[in-house]
């Protein structure tokens, strides 16, 4: 089966001379689903917006299954759902309605493009809203939506770009458990997000952007595994106001029950309970702090900026 | 590359899908598209027509009121056909939901058409609501209802045409009351809706021919009244080669992306 999605040496110069992609290569198989991630500015919006057909290319080659974007524009499109990052709905129109529409714009006659609406929008707990104007809507449910809009042509890839922001917890995590759920029923999506957490719950594969060129591409698992510190919050059972030392673990005091303890791969969590109890300090309850992604994420564009000898 | 059924009836489906939102999106706000052109238009009749019409006296041989009604509902399709189109696809930019038909696999010549047909639809609805308002003012016997027909239809896809481009060019929503301010008005003004240009002085009369309203005033005046400036044959060709050179750079704005694609 071919690549769900092959870019080669895709490269972006907007009118004013910025180059926003400088030769992305970057390949995701069908059935993936892969995060990416990279900092404001770094070309994500410009790479999808170009997979989408938004964004006009200035080089390079898109394929979606096999259909070359240049060659066979139409197939590659039928192919493609997208979640933009901002909304882009007609604000005074029942939000049913912009979902059928957007099914006639792929072809899908009328009487079907209703039972599909009426599919998802129930699966993404909308149908109640489906004669609301748009702009009545709110922002969790404008994002529900989209993906509604993006799902209703049954695309064999979906792109979701930032799909979660500005969504409350509850929300994000029903989301999380759809987006989840389409994978495992096929379905090759791409998502990029700011919440790492996101991208480590859901993604199997990775590719960070920086500076218009593709500065990783790996498997989450792998990319998780050179980390060589991890933090843990503990929750303790008595107050503790002056922290105490521990050779080897840097610990933060969040508040007088609460502490964050930062340790290295050659320490272990025994040592760690060892020097807690030599100090007197019980603990209630440890958990790890999902910042893991983050701070790789953090390091590598420090070491980007730090080898392009700028500051970071 | 030959295209299958399956592709065509996708096609045709997709330009359902673009008319029916157009014309429903007229039709549910029928206040601010039809009502206003109809309000207008019945003040000229009862003004121009009933009032100040009966000193004027007849031209090219009808009774004033007579000669002004194929101006005026010619006047109120270009305006609405125009309007519709450069409003509807302007708020789709403005609004971002013109990304909806851009990801999608519609061709570009499907969406021109989408839009199109609706400002046509509109110019059509409102041009035959004025005429059935004229007809309270005055008897109106069709002379030839094909060339009446075909010309009102050949406008209104016309100035639907430009209504796209303008939509295309606009950056705000200044630049969309720009030209039906500065350019359609006079033009249609001064394209022989209120008098003949067998009045004008010689250069004049020459100005004006260059004036494309003037072909299509003439040609819905032959239609309803028999009676025309201009050869009917020259109004047809140059309405036609209009449409074509118009529809010919919409296309390739599309194709380039200008103005909806960076």
């Amino acid at each position: 089966m071919p690549p769900a999605l092959a870019v080669a040496a895709l490269v972006k110069t907007y009118r004013g001379g910025l180059q926003a992609l400088k030769g992305v290569d970057l390949r995701v198989d069908a059935g993936d689903f892969f995060a990416l991630l990279g900092p404001n500015g770094a070309g994500k919006s410009t790479l999808i917006g170009i997979i989408a057909s938004l964004v006009t290319k200035t080089s390079g080659q898109v394929r979606v299954f096999g259909h070359d974007l240049d060659q066979d524009p139409e197939a590659v499109k039928s192919c493609i759902g997208l979640v933009p990052q901002e909304f882009n709905f007609n604000l005074f129109l029942p939000a049913g309605e912009v979902v059928v529409n957007q099914a006639g714009y792929y072809g899908i006659p009328r009487r079907e493009a209703r039972v599909r609406a009426q599919r998802y929008l129930r699966q993404l707990d909308l149908w109640e809203r489906r004669d609301t104007e748009m702009r009545r809507l709110s922002g969790g449910m404008k994002r529900r939506l989209m993906i509604a809009r993006a799902l209703v042509h049954e695309p064999r890839l979906l792109i979701l770009d930032e799909p979660t922001a500005g969504v409350d917890i509850e929300i994000r995590r029903s989301m999380w458990a759809f987006l989840k759920d389409l994978n495992a029923q096929g379905t090759t999506i791409i998502l990029t997000t700011h919440y790492l957490e996101e991208a480590e719950s859901l993604c199997r594969n990775i590719a960070i952007i920086n500076d218009g060129e593709i500065a990783e591409r790996t498997s989450i698992a792998a990319l998780l595994g050179r980390l060589h510190t991890e933090t843990f919050v503990l929750n303790l059972k008595g107050r503790v106001t002056e922290l105490p030392e521990l050779g080897g673990f840097v610990l933060n005091h969040v508040d007088d029950c609460t502490l964050e303890v930062e340790m290295n791969r050659e320490h272990t969590i025994n040592g760690l309970f060892d020097a807690l109890s030599r100090n007197g300090i019980e603990v209630l309850s440890l958990r790890n702090k999902q910042n893991r992604l983050e701070r790789m994420f953090l390091d590598m564009v420090d070491q980007n900026h730090a080898d392009a000898g700028g500051a970071p | 590359m030959t295209r299958g059924a399956g592709t065509w009836r996708r096609y045709r489906v997709t330009f359902a899908t673009i008319f029916g939102k157009e014309f429903r999106r007229f039709t549910r706000i029928w206040v601010q598209t039809v009502l206003p052109s109809v309000i207008t238009t019945t003040l000229y009749f009862l003004i121009f027509g009933e009032l100040i019409g009966g000193r004027i006296g007849p031209m090219d041989g009808l009774p004033y009121l007579d000669f002004i009604v194929p101006g005026l509902v010619l006047m109120a399709v270009i305006t609405n056909a125009y309007s519709n189109v450069v409003s509807s696809f302007y708020s789709s930019k403005f609004s971002r939901y013109v990304e909806e038909l851009l990801v999608s696999p519609a061709p570009n010549w499907v969406i021109l058409a989408g839009y199109v047909a609706g400002g046509v639809a509109r110019g059509l609805t409102v041009g035959a609501t004025v005429m059935l308002v004229a007809m309270l003012f005055t008897r109106i016997e069709i002379h030839s209802p094909a060339v009446t027909l075909l010309v009102l239809c050949m406008t209104a896809v016309l100035f639907s045409l430009g209504g796209f481009i303008n939509a295309i060019y606009a950056n705000s929503f200044d630049d969309i009351s720009i030209v039906p301010t500065f350019v359609l008005t006079p033009l249609t003004y001064l394209g022989g809706v209120f008098y003949s240009i067998d009045l004008l002085p010689g250069f004049w009369q020459a100005v004006s021919l260059a004036n494309p309203v003037l072909y299509m005033v003439n040609g819905f005046r032959y239609g309803l009244h028999g009676v025309t400036d201009i050869p009917l044959g020259w109004a047809f060709a140059i309405i036609l080669a209009f449409i074509v050179g118009l529809t010919w750079f919409s296309l390739s704005l599309l194709r380039r992306g200008v103005g909806i694609k960076s």
